[in-house]
């Protein structure tokens, strides 16, 4: 059952690319004249890129695609189907483990293929495949007009395929493999459309920063392997309270191995999930299609860094600084993420913000040691979150492409629909008593507030103050987009609601932010948790935090709540009763209001100090040491020294008699002078 | 003064060193080339026939014919390959032929 579970999306993605690539090769049989004057050699998907049609019926390529959406769409709702079950069998049953093969065995690096199913897993197997495959069924609507859907599904299924791949880790490796294999997905889809240079860079801008956090990632289990001698889950677990105490020894410095391994590894986490110092590439990331940014860089990947912190807890909980230092960052990110999504006018943007900033919130939970509160919170986050995306899709639609909120207003009316599941996705993400966010997200509160490290106040106001933001932002994107007046009357009369097939999946998730809090409330965050998680998830023996969580006083209880109706009757006021008052506000305060609206300026920080010396660097090597010195004294340099040598010499070839035959006389007097005295000699 | 060998090896040299002259400050005819190579060998006959009148030996006389025969031999086919080429070219300055030049 788990296998199908995780290789039927892989199924589904290698049927969709055949049929990409035989509607490739359909449309430009050969190779069209375009693609062959371009690239002979291109591949068949590059050669899609070419806009005209072919001399294909176009009912045929119309049956391949609609073929290739049931077929992903359909395979993963099976896999999704299989993980509830999944999850019941697990939840309250025991784990299960699959052994696949090997994958490759050196010396004593031996790395297997294996699913390890445990509850960690089960809850990540369902968040993944259902929200894949709503987004599928989702996609189905929004992508109708593009003329590449085979490979989108193809894409998608194939993302699906590596996050379950990633969730099933049995070892190190096999996690790697995943969050590489998301990381490649994430890249594709994000430049899906790949003649806007816009998608481009952020494609390459989100690989990039992801490699800075894998670097991290892979020395940290280069690290777990020396100082275990294992790479597998188990084996590594059960070393790991014998690690307290022993220290890496490198160049002159000796650190502690389990901190200096944590922060490795965590450092993985801060790219891949988007965290403060490597968050850059996540709003880049909305340059991709609407369902990808809900699937990808919302619900399931960037979450991979907090699965892969609960999954190393075992390692975590015994390096007490490198939790505070997760706390430290997810509360930096949380309150940092909410600021910057106050002032966004990119209504995908804002979602953007709002996702880094709860990945913040699910951060702090797993560094003051709640991780099945922080795996709550992904739980529900996954969606509202998705729900949201997807609501912003259905906007976007309906508004032609139009993203900017400015120029939106008064859509409630047009698309009633899509304007209700989008309050249920605000309401849930700002923590509306009984919706799925309620719950998650005041537990963390809760939990950061009976944390034990030094930097757990610290994270208690970050996330405090950052409900108030959430709350403000959310209701802001709902108030200009969907309140108020048409600012775009054009648009505003196109406007109509999207297709049935768009608004089944919104309903579910709409339903699923509702509920997704109070039937699990007790399993992640309550007394549940022990027999729930059982081993997957380890709590040092110190650790009371879920303990302590039901003493925090009352006041920190309603606290998120009256954050949360604070930042609404803000909100309220300054875009329903008074929308001059945010302008007014925005000039008085220009210099924060431009912070605020360029990030924080951290791209221009990271241009200054990271790419422009790199670019730099890159001329240097460029020019200096390719051009000046390989080229001017190295293979090439010496066929041109010998050119130069020649060039000269062949001038002595003047072609005249006379100089040939003065050059045969001085032989001769040479010749006859030098007989003459050496014969002189004898 | 008796007339000795070295007067005759002077006037030799002389007229060898003519002839070497003739074909390197000559720019401007293959003609007046082969006239110096004619110098050359001339110069070289006086050679030959005075060391055989000193040394009472006609071998160095015959020799001297055996030169004449292909000084001319050599004149007559230089001045067809000129002619020929003039033709071909329609310049025998020496300047123009420089079909060697690197």
């Amino acid at each position: 059952m788990y296998q199908a579970i995780v290789f039927l999306p892989l199924l589904g993605s290698i049927l969709a690319a055949l049929i990409s690539l035989a509607g490739a090769h359909a449309r430009h049989p050969g190779g069209s004249p375009a693609a062959a004057h371009d690239h002979a050699a291109a591949s068949a998907q590059d050669r899609l890129a070419s806009p005209q049609g072919g001399p294909q019926p176009h009912s045929q390529i119309q049956l391949g695609v609609t073929f290739a959406q049931l077929i992903t769409t359909g395979l993963l709702f099976i896999a999704m189907i299989l993980s509830w079950i999944g999850l019941a069998a697990v939840g309250f049953g025991h784990d299960e483990r699959v052994s696949l093969t090997t994958w490759f065995a050196s010396g004593d690096l031996q790395v297997a293929w294996a699913l390890r199913v445990d509850t960690l897993t089960a809850v990540m197997l369902v968040v993944v495949t259902t929200i894949s495959a709503f987004v599928h069924l989702y996609s189905i609507g929004y992508m109708e007009e593009d003329p590449h859907q085979p490979r989108f599904f193809s894409y998608l299924s194939l993302f699906t395929f590596a996050m379950l791949m990633l969730v099933t880790a049995d070892n190190l490796v096999q996690l790697f493999f995943g969050w590489e294999g998301v990381g490649l997905m994430s890249y594709l889809l994000i430049g899906f459309w790949y003649h806007k240079p816009e998608a481009n860079a952020a494609a390459i801008k989100a690989f990039i920063v992801n490699r800075v956090g894998d670097f991290g990632f892979s020395l940290g289990i280069f690290a777990v392997f020396v100082m275990t001698g294992s790479v597998a889950f188990d084996t590594v677990f059960a070393q790991a309270p014998a690690l307290t105490g022993k220290t890496i020894h490198f160049l002159a410095w000796d650190a502690d191995a389990l901190t200096v391994i944590c922060l490795l590894l965590f450092m993985g986490a801060m790219g891949k999930s988007a965290q403060f110092l490597l968050h850059t590439w996540l709003p880049d990331a909305m340059e991709g299609p609407t369902p990808v940014s809900a699937l990808i860089h919302a619900a399931t990947m960037v979450t991979a860094g907090v699965f892969m912190v609960a999954r190393l807890s075992p390692l975590f909980e015994l390096a007490p600084s490198a939790q505070t230092f997760v706390t430290f960052i997810g509360a930096t990110t949380a309150l940092f993420a909410a600021t910057v999504g106050l002032v966004q006018n990119d209504i995908k943007r804002i979602v953007a913000y709002s996702t880094c900033s709860q990945l913040g919130y699910m951060f702090v939970a797993m560094g003051v040691g709640a991780y099945s509160v922080g795996m709550f919170h992904l739980f529900t986050h996954a969606f509202f979150k998705a729900l949201l995306f997807l609501g912003s899709g259905s906007v976007i639609t309906a508004m032609h492409h139009e993203q900017d909120i400015r120029h939106m207003g008064g859509l409630k009316d047009r698309i009633p629909f899509t304007y209700a599941v989008m309050v249920i996705g605000t309401l849930a993400l700002t923590g509306f008593p009984l919706t799925a966010g309620y719950y998650s997200k005041d537990a963390i509160i809760e939990a950061a507030y009976a944390g034990m490290n030094p930097m757990a106040i610290y994270a208690l106001l970050c996330t405090i103050g950052a409900a108030a933001l959430t709350a403000f932002y959310s209701w802001r994107l709902i108030f200009k987009t969907f309140h108020g007046t048409p600012h775009d009357r054009h648009h505003f009369e196109a406007a109509r609601e999207s297709p049935i097939v768009m608004l089944v999946p919104l309903a579910v998730l709409a339903a699923g932010s509702l509920l997704a809090g109070y039937p699990f409330k007790e399993l992640f965050a309550g007394h549940g948790v022990g027999e729930f998680f059982r081993q997957s998830l380890r709590f040092a023996p110190g650790n009371h935090v879920l303990d302590d969580m039901e003493q925090v006083p009352y006041l920190i209880g309603v606290l998120p709540t009256l954050m949360m109706a604070l930042g609404f009757a803000v909100a309220w006021q300054f875009y329903i009763r008074r929308p001059a008052l945010p302008v007014e506000l925005a000039r008085q305060h220009n210099t924060l209001y431009k912070f605020l609206l360029n990030k924080w300026y951290f791209d221009e920080l990271y241009d200054v100090f990271l790419v422009r010396p790199a670019i730099w660097l890159g001329r240097l090597l460029w020019k200096g040491g390719d051009g000046w010195l390989i080229d001017g004294f190295g293979p090439d340099g010496v066929s041109a020294r010998v050119l130069d040598v020649t060039r000269n010499v062949v001038r002595l070839q003047t072609g005249y008699l006379y100089h040939y035959a003065f050059a045969m006389l001085i032989g001769v007097a040479a010749l006859i002078t030098w007989f003459m005295l050496a014969g002189g000699m004898h | 003064m008796t007339i000795g060998l070295g007067h005759y090896l002077t006037v030799a040299a002389i007229v060898f060193t003519i002839g070497i002259i003739g074909i390197f400050l000559n720019r401007k005819n293959v003609i007046i080339i082969m006239m110096s190579i004619e110098l050359i060998l001339l110069a070289v006959n006086i050679n030959l026939v005075a060391f055989s009148h000193f040394l009472n030996d006609l071998v160095g006389q015959v020799y001297a014919l055996v030169v004449l025969t292909v000084a001319a031999a050599e004149a007559a086919i230089g001045l067809a390959i000129l002619v020929v080429y003039f033709r071909n070219r329609g310049s025998i300055a020496v300047e123009d032929i420089n079909l060697m030049k690197g």
